[in-house]
């Protein structure tokens, strides 16, 4: 395999381990867990009413802590967090959702931050890709044996 | 030996042809304009108004004990009436500011079957009913224990008012102090809605 | 009488501010000199009339002048001495007078530090500073002045926000801010005035080199000191909530750490012109930005002040800036052309390019989950949240790949390297990482952690290593010892150094930040008086409740023992307070903190007071490991900033320090 190939496969290879990793890690599935983590999954993901931008989970406001309790009530009688999550928007709108969903408009957030890496990675390469490896031949005995005289000269104290 | 790029002068380098620089520039302004435009619709509105939601959904029924005196209120009995629902405390100056419109509303209309229920909000009964001593409130009011019923209405603080038509459908909603006008006009409608079967 | 003394000055300044727009154009192009000069003393004159408003505002403010209408709604006779200072900069109007303070601050240091030497574009630059301060100071004098009367003086003032008046941090939080936000108006200034003059060499970059490291070191400080405040008072156990200002701050950091990268490239190889000022005038941009959307009242936030009707005198300013800036950029686009290239992937130009990359669709994500919102109402009237899940979502991934570049940048030479040679440095950074990633996966961390500290240990290794290869060969061509040669390393090549500091401080904040995001211990707990919990490995007795009244609030503080839970003896006393403000709905905690250090296992123990009744009280305990982390790192960012700041001595005939010599070496034998 050339120089260029085995570079470009190296690089590619970093690079889809890592966003790999980091997906398969924040996709968590929230199957499992006790009921007090299946409250903090649901409650991280909606926006406490009276707060500037905390999430129900993290609100230590007095209504925070009580639609912490109404989840867990809701989750514990069998509903979904969907259905939970869906009992708090038909009242306080899609506002209360700390990420908007994935229809219609909304999915505009989402896909911009992915075309823009896309993009960026896309432009990076266009822009890199030159001649690789350099079209130079190794020096031969007696051009190396100038360039280290001149390497040393440059080393003599001024 | 300098085995860097040598420093480069300060030239001044041709320039495009005229044409082309300004559609260079055209091109580039269009997105920017576009942006500074959708900024622009933000301009002027409030960032703490929320559309309502309940508006033309059936109201949430709940029951709920008197603040004094025992017993509860029960939306249940109230049905073939207008309600109209108000969340407040004793912490609020709104509450305080908007008391005198609810007082007028409610004098004008109990005779027509209008009941105003206070609901209290994220406060203790003592404050809540010191409270109402002092403002002299004579409608039902009642505890909301856990917020249970702030939480089934969409309650982002107080004072919020909802106003219920005879069929159990809430007709309008207000977020902040009410005034007389908006009451009266809301009462009046709902009055209209004929009672479903 | 302040506010006479304020308005007149104000009103004063401005008048220079639209002399110093014009004056040094004029005196170019008429070919006057002394007409620069006059601006140079406009300068200074318009930074003496800034502080004298200030001064006039804190007299006002210590003297509890009530026919102001800004002591009257911000400061009141109970309040602290210091906190009646901090007012100054607490609320819209007087902190607008802090950031014309910080703006005529930089113009008056921009008039002296070029008063004698100074490039052909500097009447340019200084004009273009000085239509900046006309904007701001226009407003502060005009919509948003701080100086407006009242007809009848209320006999006491309201107080500040409880939020802002709960903890000393106040003080420096914004101070720094502004510093680095305006700081970035120099570089802006010198890269507008290369446009319009047509020089747009790389005269520009070096000549505001320093101011923009400083712009950038004060941001970054600031920024950490919101996380800071965030952390240690607002109470919620966290420190960054993607909140719309926070993110607004954010953005021109992250832009101008970019700019700082891609400018070494145009000094090397000639090249990203374009790209260049692009950026600078982008990072402008999003200073612009952001006060539109924290004083345009148009998001809501913990920072929003009160409606205000400015929001189209900013908008205004920003598309002035805009259209402008990148207008004059695609006016000058062919005199912006080059013709070097890149040579290959593998060399230091192209990963500083990969950075930029990176760091623009950070920003990219950052900024539409900002605005999303604005889009969202203007489509369809509805409104949605963009919140925390959606930017940890979003950022994660691309943050991890620039820490990646971040290891391997350093370890690249210029122009191009061998990938043997590549190979061979990585070496030590790729088992470092593996053996880091071993030991985590055995001990039975998850995935994600397995990842971060994984690419941590590999960038840590990587940039000790290039700093300790540095000393070697200082060592090894001049001789002497260890801390000479350290020493003379980094007189060598403070640019180097000092951004490997800041990338070592970088990775301790990550370091930090991941570890506190992937562990989870917290509670909520309600103990009765005298009674003892157990909760997340620790025992808590609440000994206590006790309450006093101070002049401007109530507090109630508890008193609570923790305790190991496993062997039993007593870790730290920890008091949590609430306080109630007049007048506020919610009482304000204030959390109580036991630092963690490396003596306890780095782990914070946090616990804030949520509520008190005749039983007892509820709380929330937190166990944060790492946090410190966070603040050590930060701190470690702007060090390096420092040291790459600082003034080097002229420097030898030589062209290149030792390590350079030995890679070129290295190339030539392979």
């Amino acid at each position: 395999m050339s120089g260029r190939v085995r570079l470009w496969l190296l690089l590619g290879a970093a690079v889809a381990v890592v966003v790999l990793a980091v997906t398969l890690a924040s996709g968590r599935g929230s199957d499992g867990g006790t009921l007090d983590d299946r409250v903090q999954d649901v409650a991280s993901g909606l926006r406490c009413p009276v707060c500037q931008n905390l999430s129900v989970a993290d609100s230590p406001s007095a209504l925070a802590r009580e639609m912490r309790s109404e989840i867990a009530s809701r989750l514990d009688a069998g509903d979904t967090p969907e259905e939970v999550r869906g009992f708090f928007v038909e009242r306080y709108g899609e506002w209360v959702l700390l990420a908007p969903t994935r229809e219609g408009l909304n999915l505009l957030p989402w896909l911009v931050p992915v075309a823009g890496l896309l993009l960026g990675v896309g432009v990076w390469a266009m822009l890199v890709r030159r001649r690789w490896p350099p079209e130079t031949e190794a020096p031969t005995s007696a051009e190396r044996r100038r360039i280290e005289a001149e390497l040393d000269a440059l080393e003599e104290p001024g | 030996m300098r085995l860097d790029a040598p420093e480069r002068p300060e030239t001044r380098e041709a320039d495009a042809p005229r044409r082309s620089r300004w559609r260079t520039v055209v091109l580039v302004s269009v997105p920017l304009a576009a942006f500074a435009l959708l900024l622009a619709t933000s301009l002027g509105r409030d960032p703490r108004a929320l559309p309502s939601e309940l508006v033309g959904e059936p109201a949430p029924v709940f029951a709920l004990p008197n603040l004094e005196g025992g017993g509860t209120v029960d939306m249940a009995d109230l049905r073939g009436r207008v309600v109209v629902v108000n969340f407040w405390a004793s912490w609020c100056q709104e509450c305080r500011d908007e008391h005198p419109a609810l007082d007028a509303a409610w004098d004008r209309y109990r005779e027509r079957g209008v009941v105003v229920v206070g609901v209290l909000f994220e406060d203790t009964v003592e404050d809540g009913l010191a409270f109402a001593d002092e403002l002299a409130t004579d409608w039902p009011l009642v505890d909301d224990p856990g917020s249970r019923t702030a939480i089934a209405y969409g309650v982002f603080g107080v004072p919020e008012t909802f106003v219920i038509s005879p069929d159990g459908i809430v007709t309008a909603k207000r977020v902040g102090p009410v005034d007389y006008t908006w009451l009266t006009t809301e009462i009046e409608d709902a009055l209209r809605t004929p009672e479903a079967a | 009488m302040p506010a006479l003394v304020g308005t007149v000055s104000l009103a004063l300044a401005l008048a220079l501010a639209l002399y110093g727009g014009i004056a040094p154009i004029v005196g170019v192009k008429t070919g006057r000199p002394r007409v620069i000069e006059s601006a140079r003393t406009a300068a200074f004159s318009l930074f003496a009339l800034v502080v004298v408003a200030n001064l006039a505002m804190l007299a006002a403010l210590l003297s509890d002048d009530f026919t102001l209408r800004y002591v009257a709604t911000n400061s009141s006779t109970s309040t602290p001495t210091f906190f009646k200072v901090l007012a100054l900069w607490s609320a819209d109007e007087g902190s607008l007078l802090l950031w014309n303070l910080v703006l005529g601050g930089y113009l008056a240091a921009v008039a002296f530090r070029f008063r004698r030497r100074r490039p052909e574009a500097f009447p340019w630059a200084f004009a273009v500073l000085f239509g900046v301060s006309a904007f701001y100071l226009l407003l502060v004098l005009g919509p948003t002045t701080p100086f407006e009367t009242l007809a009848t003086p209320p006999p006491d003032g309201r107080g500040p926000l409880p939020l802002l008046q709960n903890h000393p941090l106040m003080a420096a939080h914004p101070p720094f801010l502004y510093l680095g936000f305006i700081g970035f108006t120099v570089p802006f200034a010198f890269g507008i005035a290369a446009l319009a003059t047509g020089r747009v060499s790389d005269a520009w970059i070096r000549i505001t080199r320093r101011w923009t490291i400083a712009a950038w070191i004060f941001l970054t400080i600031g920024l950490v000191l919101g996380a800071l405040w965030s952390y240690g008072v607002l109470g919620w156990g966290g420190y960054w909530a993607w909140d719309p200002v926070e993110n607004v701050a954010l953005l021109p950091w992250l832009t101008g750490t970019a700019f700082l990268h891609s400018v070494m490239v145009q000094e090397r190889r000639g090249m990203l012109k374009v790209w260049n000022l692009s950026l600078i005038v982008g990072t402008f941009a999003l200073t612009v930005l952001g006060t539109f959307l924290t004083r345009g009242s148009i998001l809501s936030s913990v920072h929003t002040f009160a409606q205000s009707l400015v929001g189209p005198l900013y908008l205004a300013f920003l598309t002035v800036v805009l259209l402008g800036g990148f207008g004059l950029i695609a006016w000058r686009r062919e005199a912006l052309r080059v013709e070097t290239s890149f040579d290959t992937p593998l060399s230091r130009e192209s990963v500083f390019l990969g950075n930029n990359v990176l760091l623009l669709v950070l920003t990219l994500t950052v900024l539409v989950g900002t605005i999303y919102p604005l889009l969202a109402e203007a489509v369809s009237g509805g409104k949605v949240s963009v919140g925390a899940p959606f930017f940890n979502r979003n950022a994660a991934p691309v943050a991890l790949l620039l820490l990646f570049l971040m290891g391997i940048g350093p370890l690249l030479p210029w122009r191009a390297a061998s990938l043997s040679a590549v190979l061979r440095r990585l070496q030590g950074p790729a088992w470092a990482a593996a053996i880091a990633a071993a030991v985590l996966a055995l001990g039975g961390s998850g995935t994600a952690a397995v990842v971060v500290f994984g690419l941590a240990a590999f960038v840590a290794t990587a940039t000790l290593s290039e700093m300790a290869r540095g000393v070697r060969a200082q060592r090894r061509a001049l001789g002497g010892s260890w801390s000479s040669a350290t020493r003379g390393a980094i007189a060598r090549n403070h640019r180097l150094y000092g951004g490997l500091v800041v990338h070592l401080g970088l990775i301790v904040a990550v370091v930090g930040v991941s570890w506190v995001s992937l562990s989870d211990r917290s509670s909520e707990l309600a103990i009765g008086r005298g009674e003892r919990v157990s909760v997340e490995g620790y025992e808590l007795r609440l000994d206590g409740i006790s309450s006093r009244v101070e002049p401007h609030r109530r507090v109630i503080v508890a008193d609570v023992t923790v305790f190991d839970a496993g062997g039993g003896e007593e870790v730290v006393r920890l008091h949590p307070s609430l306080n109630l403000y007049p007048g506020s709905s919610e009482p304000i905690g204030t959390p109580s903190i036991r630092v963690g250090t490396p003596l306890n296992g780095l782990s914070d123990l946090y616990l804030s007071l949520v509520s008190v009744d005749a039983q007892g009280a509820a709380f929330r305990f937190f166990v944060n490991p790492g946090v410190g982390l966070l603040w050590l790192g930060g701190a470690v960012m702007a060090l390096g900033g420092v040291v790459a700041a600082w003034p080097t001595r002229s420097r030898p005939a030589r062209a290149l320090t030792p390590v350079e010599v030995e890679d070129r070496r290295e190339e030539v034998s392979v």
